[in-house]
């Protein structure tokens, strides 16, 4: 992270307490204290406040104005998205007979700055509250976690009917091409990091083209090797080698970057003791390294298990249960919404919305975990391991 | 730098071949020849994977390109059973998809990451982060939820009013198939609102990565001249992380290219290129695999094999592109000019 120069209040106070933690308190010189006031150096001052809020009620007033009563207009869209242009030309001209023009600008593109920000992280927040509110329909009843569609038909009752078989299928994938995608992605990151050698940069630029590979592109390669080519069915195994097609190059980006932070000094230790290559990177370089493969590991896991295209053309769709991903159709929860969400009734759509929010919560609960995990940097203790070596310190 | 060396070496007794560093030759152990060998295997994996999807695609396509020709490339038309179809409208349709994306989702990228490298309180930027790869992970059949059930029907009002208002400037903003709601639904604007979303998180986070790497001495040398701090934001970190931001761009075009399930959602197909955004009918070439799949074999399923060789080509001419320039643009060599 870097730090500002010029930054909020934080910086001023770091200061203070360096010069009066020295080791001689000196006598506080009698500083008349009206003269000698600290200048605030950020924050808002009620002048701002009050020109935003101004501009805000401003164009709001004429945002109404012409949306309702002058222009063809219609859609909250449109008016939200009029309302901030409108504020936007409002905080200019309040801000131009106030203050320099070099200021305004720079007030202006704060504005622009915040607002984006703010809009992604309503995006974000609105689809999980929309996801959420037509979910908790089919969700909120239990059957939907215990039964599969088998028995269902689109004119059977919200409390018939699940998604049981869809989540099985969708662990069982994920959990094989976790396993295929793993190995041969952190190797892949362990060569372009420690071997190298003249191939290692165009491997890292096909690894990163490959990370943008369309996910239909990966389903029709496995349709026409697998499926087609070496005659398999339509199945769980041949969804989770597409997964893994998708899943390996994420893996490989993230392990490597990880990989690339632990310090040379470990390496070097590790030689000097006489240690070979490979005892080096199993022993040492991976271990350091291991909070943030898992992390690696896990997003591209959140990543593959909601790609729903290569499973489209490789898994087949089944209402029944198969909890079996080398023979048979296997349904997997991206399919369940695809396949459930296109038809005509308002229960099976329920019943996709439900799957979608089963979906999401499950990446959720992958990415919070990976966050919890990672974050530090390689050789970083966590507070536990830190009060574990603390106690072993006292004991000893 | 032409004059002498200050310190040149004084004229010693020892003969200077002795000075000479040794060169230090490590001998191999056979255990680190066998893992170096296996791990070269890992990273050489990606050619085979790449190198094999391309050839598959072309093996299965070959019957496709044998019925069709050179007119796959110029026809308008998806009818396997008849022989007769191409990609001409598919393939211009969904890069104007991926245009119209591009146009929504670049501008506010770039402005969420200036916010997140500059302008957002130091307390917020971890959160700010981690909510820009929650939105990049969010699985793309949630967007195309949100794009077909939440979306389409609140935007159709300023849809409309584009067609009905800005129809008449701009003829590609014209509607010319009535004027009913269901004429502005499913069409390569919305499915380029949605894909926007998609390609947000991708933007920003590789653009926020090249402003925060803009180097601190001239940062504050810029503030040290008087400067605000949008005047150092345009004279430094911009100019600094260009590279990076095209190719951030190419990347995200890339990814707008390749994203199947949202739009397949939300498009109806449609195999006539008309260039008319808010028109009912769009089209992409995952978008065609995805939806007419189960209704293909022999002849139809080599078609759309043919069709994703080309999607697969596209995508990583521009993928291989955009990373180039991002490479070259993170080494520094952006800032020789």
């Amino acid at each position: 992270m870097t730090t500002q120069s010029i930054g909020p209040e934080g910086d001023t106070t770091v200061t203070t307490v360096q010069l009066t933690g020295s080791s001689a308190p000196a006598a506080p010189a009698p500083v008349p204290q009206a003269v000698e006031r600290r200048r605030r150096l950020g924050g808002v001052t009620r002048a701002e406040a009050g020109t935003l809020l101004a501009a805000l009620a401003g164009s709001l007033a004429l945002d109404w104005l012409l949306y309702e009563r002058l222009l063809p207009f219609s859609g909250a869209q449109g008016f939200l998205g009029l309302w901030y242009l409108l504020f936007l030309g409002f905080s200019y001209a309040l801000g131009i007979v106030q203050w320099p023009r070099l200021m305004v600008r720079e007030r202006i593109v704060t504005l622009v700055a915040w607002s984006s920000g703010l809009l992604l992280a309503f995006l974000i927040v609105e689809q999980l509250v929309f996801l959420t509110m037509r979910g908790l329909h089919a969700a909120e009843h239990g059957n939907f976690f215990t039964q599969t569609m088998a028995r269902t038909s689109a004119v059977s009752p919200i409390t018939s009917g699940g998604a049981l078989h869809a989540v099985i299928g969708s662990l069982e994938q994920i959990g094989l091409a976790t396993l295929f995608a793993v190995p041969l992605g952190i190797a892949a990151a362990v060569f372009m990091s420690e071997v190298g050698g003249r191939t290692a940069r165009p491997v890292r630029t096909l690894v990163e083209a490959m990370t943008a590979l369309p996910s239909i592109v990966a389903g029709l390669f496995v349709l026409g090797v697998v499926i087609l080519g070496f005659g398999f069915e339509a199945s769980g195994f041949a969804a989770s080698i597409a997964l893994t097609v998708m899943m390996m190059p994420i893996v490989t980006r993230a392990a490597e970057v990880v990989i690339r932070l632990v310090p040379g000094t470990l390496r070097e230790a590790s030689y000097a003791l006489g240690g070979s290559q490979w005892r080096t990177v199993l022993n040492v370089v991976l271990p350091t390294a291991r909070p943030g493969l898992a992390t690696a590991v896990i997003l591209g896991m959140a990543r593959g298990i909601g790609e729903t295209s290569p499973v489209l053309l490789t898994a087949g769709v089944t209402s029944g249960m198969n909890s079996n991903p080398f023979a048979g159709h296997q349904m997997s929860l991206p399919l369940y919404i695809w396949t459930y969400v296109r038809q005509p009734y308002p229960s099976m759509i329920a019943r996709g919305f439900a799957a979608g929010l089963t979906l999401m919560a499950m990446v959720l609960v992958l990415f919070v975990v990976a966050r919890l995990i990672g974050g530090r940097r390689p050789g970083d203790l966590s507070a536990r391991q830190r009060r574990r070596l603390a106690r072993q310190a006292a004991a000893r | 730098m032409t004059s002498a060396p200050p310190f040149a070496p004084p004229p010693s007794a020892t003969p200077p071949e002795l000075d000479r560093p040794r060169t230090i030759t490590a001998p191999a152990t056979r255990g680190d020849l066998v893992f170096r060998g296996v791990l070269r295997l890992a990273g050489y994996s990606v050619f085979a994977i790449m190198g094999m999807i391309a050839f598959f695609l072309l093996v299965r396509g070959t019957d496709a390109f044998r019925a069709t020709g050179w007119s796959f490339l110029t026809t308008q038309a998806w009818h396997p059973s008849a022989h007769v179809f191409g990609i001409a409208a598919v393939l211009p349709d969904g890069i104007l998809i991926a245009l119209v994306a591009l146009v929504f989702a670049v501008p506010v990228s770039l402005a969420a990451a200036l916010f997140i490298s500059e302008y957002a309180p130091v307390r917020l930027r971890r959160a700010l982060v981690t909510m820009v790869d929650l939105m990049a992970a969010v699985p793309s059949i949630i967007y195309g939820l949100w794009g077909f059930f939440f979306l389409q029907q609140r935007i159709l009002g300023v849809v409309r009013w584009m067609a009905l208002h800005l129809g008449g400037i701009l003829p590609f903003l014209k509607v010319r198939t009535g004027d009913i709601g269901t004429s502005y639904t499913s069409s390569t604007f919305i499915a380029g609102l949605v894909v926007a979303l998609m390609i947000t998180p991708i933007i920003t986070s590789l653009s926020r990565e090249v402003f925060s790497q803009a180097p601190q001495g001239e940062r504050e040398g810029a503030y040290a001249l008087g400067s605000t701090r949008w005047g150092m934001v345009r004279t430094v970190v911009l100019p600094f992380g260009r590279g990076g931001v095209i190719g951030a761009v190419m990347l995200g075009f890339g990814r707008a290219m390749g994203e199947t399930i949202a739009v397949a959602l939300i498009i109806s197909p449609s195999f006539k290129f008309t260039g008319h955004i808010l028109e009912a009918g769009a089209n992409s070439i995952s978008a065609l695999i995805a939806l007419q799949f189960s209704e293909s074999d022999g002849l139809a399923l080599s078609a759309l094999m043919a069709a994703g060789l080309v999607l697969f080509a596209v995508t990583l001419v521009v993928n291989v592109l955009a990373g180039i320039v991002v490479n070259r643009s993170r080494s520094g060599a952006a800032t020789a000019d």
